[in-house]
């Protein structure tokens, strides 16, 4: 089966998911909820719109959309959804993959400062510092899966039944580092407890408030890429809970949208059932996520050796 | 040394010859020294004497009771804020409205820019041509890594319009400047030329959410005035009425509160409980905030036996939902850590700034005009006191939480006997001559006054309106110092206050 055909479905399907995490709010508040489809309204009625540009934007406001969509969507390319062969994969991809995430939220901090709105600037402060220590940790474990497996590719770590591998090898120490990737997840797209996608208060907000003046097909792209992010994330994730390889495409993947469904109806009760920390609380949070994957590493290299 | 203040009761007409009209100096050593000893500010106001001569008027409250003077006003006058700042805006607002000085305030800037009422020369050199906020200088503060974020007039949310000016270090607010103005309708000037028929109508739309606190005002001074006494069956019916606007509001900011934590299950049904009770409100007179219930002489509309047993069943519903869901509220730890030790106003900044209402209670000043100044049925109910003194919006909440229970108790007692009152008819009434009347009540957000004024032919001279936000707004500028520029939105919903009640 060739990548493509799994590539292409694949972003056509990360808008539908994050409608589960609306539902389970939903739910949890007693209320019945949008459409499941919401999503592809939202980005329909956004590419029907036009911009608008503030007059003391410049190119770079224009380019942060673009690169950050095109970034997310890069970054899928090197993932073996569901298991199966990614588009691309070299060796140390996983660097380039990272960076590649990094460069998109660079234009977008960028695009935010060059607004010169007081929020933005807050909201783009606030973005560059949570993500560094998310790096950390996702450093942490690619350094861990690059220990157990001796290879630096997305590939090598989530292709067919690797993960199962990882699992072997590493024992329980990988749950660890499963929590710790669930905790960046909710970090690096702007989920309850770190920032809350649903407020309209712009100084509580993080990522939400960067994109304020953006709009129409810009503001569509970005929701894109968010949702590609997400999807990105959370396909890491259902590659660790679920590391079976069930010898068809098909079968796999049916299991693996499964597993991303349950993922996201995860982050929907999450959202429901706790308040966001505060501002300063949250590096903690996430300097948790560092934590867990540093003990995994320590405990697993010593068993390894 | 002996006040020379005297003491009047809450809703009582005095003739205007007994309120005592000192030499300023007296006047303000006294107004200074009540307020000095625990006292408070609940109105300070300038009016035109018939002659045209400006006087000074205070209500002051020491205690339980209401003292009162009046003296002439000068042009310019050491100011009172410099010594006692709950008279901050009180001076401030005589010197936007008359165009005289307090000399030495410690920070004169305009309230609600407008022009003066005499066509005096500015006291804050503004040009009224301009828009608003005009040419004033916002407080700033300087150095390398400050920054200034600027919110409003027009907002998110759909919220009234109101400047906050923050200067900030990093995410931590140093100081938060306040403006306000822009809903300025002129209301006190409106009701002295309208007809005594349209006063109601205004009377509720000076604070939409506070629609019973400041008509049921309004009747009280007009009632006081014209000296018609409502039956007790009113009395019953309007208590009912304040209640329930108190437990909607309170219901409202609490889900509010929760939504600004994104802990959306309990701002879900707050939300919906809100509505519910609103309903109530609906069902007594065909509005949900209240208006067209309560008027001079008593209440428009009588709940039936029929409509007591609706809203007696609804809330037997209600309380076991609303008693879980603040159960949920508080209980989740999560939304703890956000409201505890947020946003403190300590004690002796409140008493210092003369904090009124929940947002008082909330920092350990029991002051309740229900039980302080006790009008319609609320001399026959047991008001507890609701102290917290967490001072932070824990505390502010948890005093909000405490009163919807209370509240509901209170109604379901009410409701269990049948209300016997002839609904009044709008019609005319005269107002005594050369008298003075000052009513204050519990409103939701705390104390609500109303001071009027008439002269020798019995008609209105001034009528003064103090909705309690007025006090307050100070309180949640202190409540940000030192505290996450990201926790202002958890700040302003604990206080929850009014613009356009300022801003009249």
């Amino acid at each position: 089966m060739t990548p493509i055909i799994i590539f292409i479905p694949a972003i056509l399907s990360a808008p539908f998911f994050p409608a589960i995490i609306l539902k389970v709010k939903a739910f949890f508040g007693g209320k019945k909820g949008p459409p499941l489809l919401i999503q592809y309204y939202t980005l329909a009625k956004l590419f029907k719109k036009g911009s608008v540009y503030s007059t003391s934007t410049t190119y770079i406001f224009k380019l942060g959309p673009m690169v950050s969509l095109s970034a997310a969507l890069t970054a899928l390319m090197f993932l073996p959804i569901s298991g199966a062969a990614p588009l691309f994969s070299f060796k140390g991809d996983v660097l380039f993959v990272l960076y590649l995430l990094g460069l998109g939220r660079f234009f977008t901090i960028a695009a935010a400062l060059d607004t010169a709105s007081p929020f933005e600037g807050m909201g783009a402060a606030r973005e560059a510092y949570f993500p560094i220590i998310c790096e950390a940790t996702t450093f942490m474990i690619f350094i861990l899966f690059y220990r157990l497996t001796g290879e630096l590719t997305l590939a090598s770590f989530f292709y067919g039944n690797h993960p199962l591998e990882l699992w072997r090898v590493a024992g329980a120490p990988l749950a660890f580092v499963v929590t710790a990737f669930f905790i960046v997840l909710l970090t690096e797209n702007a989920r309850v407890p770190v920032d809350d996608p649903a407020t309209h208060l712009e100084l509580t907000m993080i990522h939400e408030v960067m994109v304020l003046d953006h709009s129409g097909p810009d503001f569509g792209f970005i929701e894109m890429g968010s949702f590609c992010k997400l999807f990105f994330y959370a396909a890491i994730v259902s590659r660790l809970v679920f590391p079976f390889d069930l010898g068809h495409p098909a079968m796999n993947l049916a299991a693996f949208s499964l597993i991303m469904l349950l993922i996201y109806a995860a982050v929907g009760v999450i959202e429901s059932v706790m308040a966001r920390y505060r501002m300063d609380r949250v590096p903690k949070f996430v300097l948790t996520s560092f934590a867990l994957a540093f003990v995994a590493t320590i405990i697993t290299l010593e068993f390894v050796k | 040394m002996k006040i020379k203040f005297i003491t009047i009761k809450n809703g009582e007409a005095v003739p205007r010859n007994r309120i005592p009209h000192l030499a300023f100096d007296d006047f303000r050593n006294d107004a200074l020294t009540i307020v000095g000893s625990g006292g408070n500010v609940v109105q300070f106001f300038v009016y035109p004497d018939t002659g045209g001569s400006l006087k000074m008027l205070a209500v002051l409250r020491s205690g339980n009771s209401l003292l009162t003077a009046g003296c002439d006003a000068p042009e310019i006058w050491p100011s009172f804020t410099a010594v006692h700042p709950p008279f901050n805006l009180f001076e401030r607002e005589i010197a936007e409205q008359f165009g005289i000085t307090p000399d030495k305030h410690p920070w004169l800037k305009m309230v609600r820019y407008h022009a003066n009422y005499r066509g005096a020369d500015d006291v804050f050199g503004n040009d009224y041509t301009q828009d608003i906020p005009g040419n004033y200088p916002y407080y700033a503060v300087k150095g390398e890594e400050i920054h200034e974020v600027a919110v409003g007039p027009v907002h998110a949310g759909v919220i009234e319009p109101g400047h906050f000016r923050f200067n900030c270090i990093g995410e931590r607010v140093l100081h938060l400047e306040i403006q306000l103005g822009y809903q300025h309708r002129g209301v006190e000037q409106l009701l002295l030329n309208a007809p005594p028929l349209r006063f109601p109508i205004i009377g509720e739309g000076i604070a939409g959410d506070t629609a019973i606190g400041h008509s049921l005002c309004m009747a009280q001074a007009m009632e006081a005035l014209s000296g018609i006494v409502p039956d007790p069956g009113a009395r019953i019916v309007r208590t009912i009425a304040l209640e329930l606007e108190r437990i909607a509001n309170h219901i409202g900011d609490l889900g509010a509160l929760s939504g600004d934590v994104a802990f959306l299950p309990v701002a879900n049904y707050c939300g919906r409980m809100r509505g519910d009770f609103l309903n109530m409100s609906l069902l007594m007179c065909g509005n949900r905030f209240g208006k067209g219930l309560i008027r001079s002489g008593g209440v428009r509309f009588s709940p039936t036996n029929e409509d007591r047993g609706i809203l007696s069943r609804r809330i037997k519903e209600l309380k076991p939902q609303v008693e879980h869901t603040i159960d949920l509220l508080f209980s989740a730890s999560s939304v703890r850590a956000r409201f505890e030790g947020c946003g403190p106003v300590p004690t002796e900044d409140a008493r210092k700034l003369g904090l009124v209402g929940p947002a008082g209670r909330g920092s350990g000043l029991s002051y309740d005009v229900r039980r302080c100044f006790p009008t319609e049925h609320y001399d026959r109910l047991d008001i507890p006191e609701n102290l917290e003194t967490g001072c932070d919006v824990y505390a502010r909440a948890r005093v909000r939480a405490d009163e919807v229970l209370q509240s509901i108790n209170m109604i379901q007692s009410l409701l269990r006997f049948p209300v016997e009152t002839s609904c009044v008819q709008p019609n005319g009434f005269s107002m005594a001559p050369s008298s003075f009347t000052v009513t204050v009540n519990e409103a939701w957000r705390g104390e609500v006054s109303h001071a009027v004024l008439t002269d020798e032919e019995g008609k209105l001279l001034r009528y003064k309106i103090k909705d309690p936000s007025f006090h307050n707004w100070n309180a949640l500028a202190m409540a940000l110092r030192d505290t996450g520029i990201s926790d202002f939105p958890l700040n302003n919903k604990s206080f929850n206050l009014s613009y356009c009640g300022v801003d009249l």
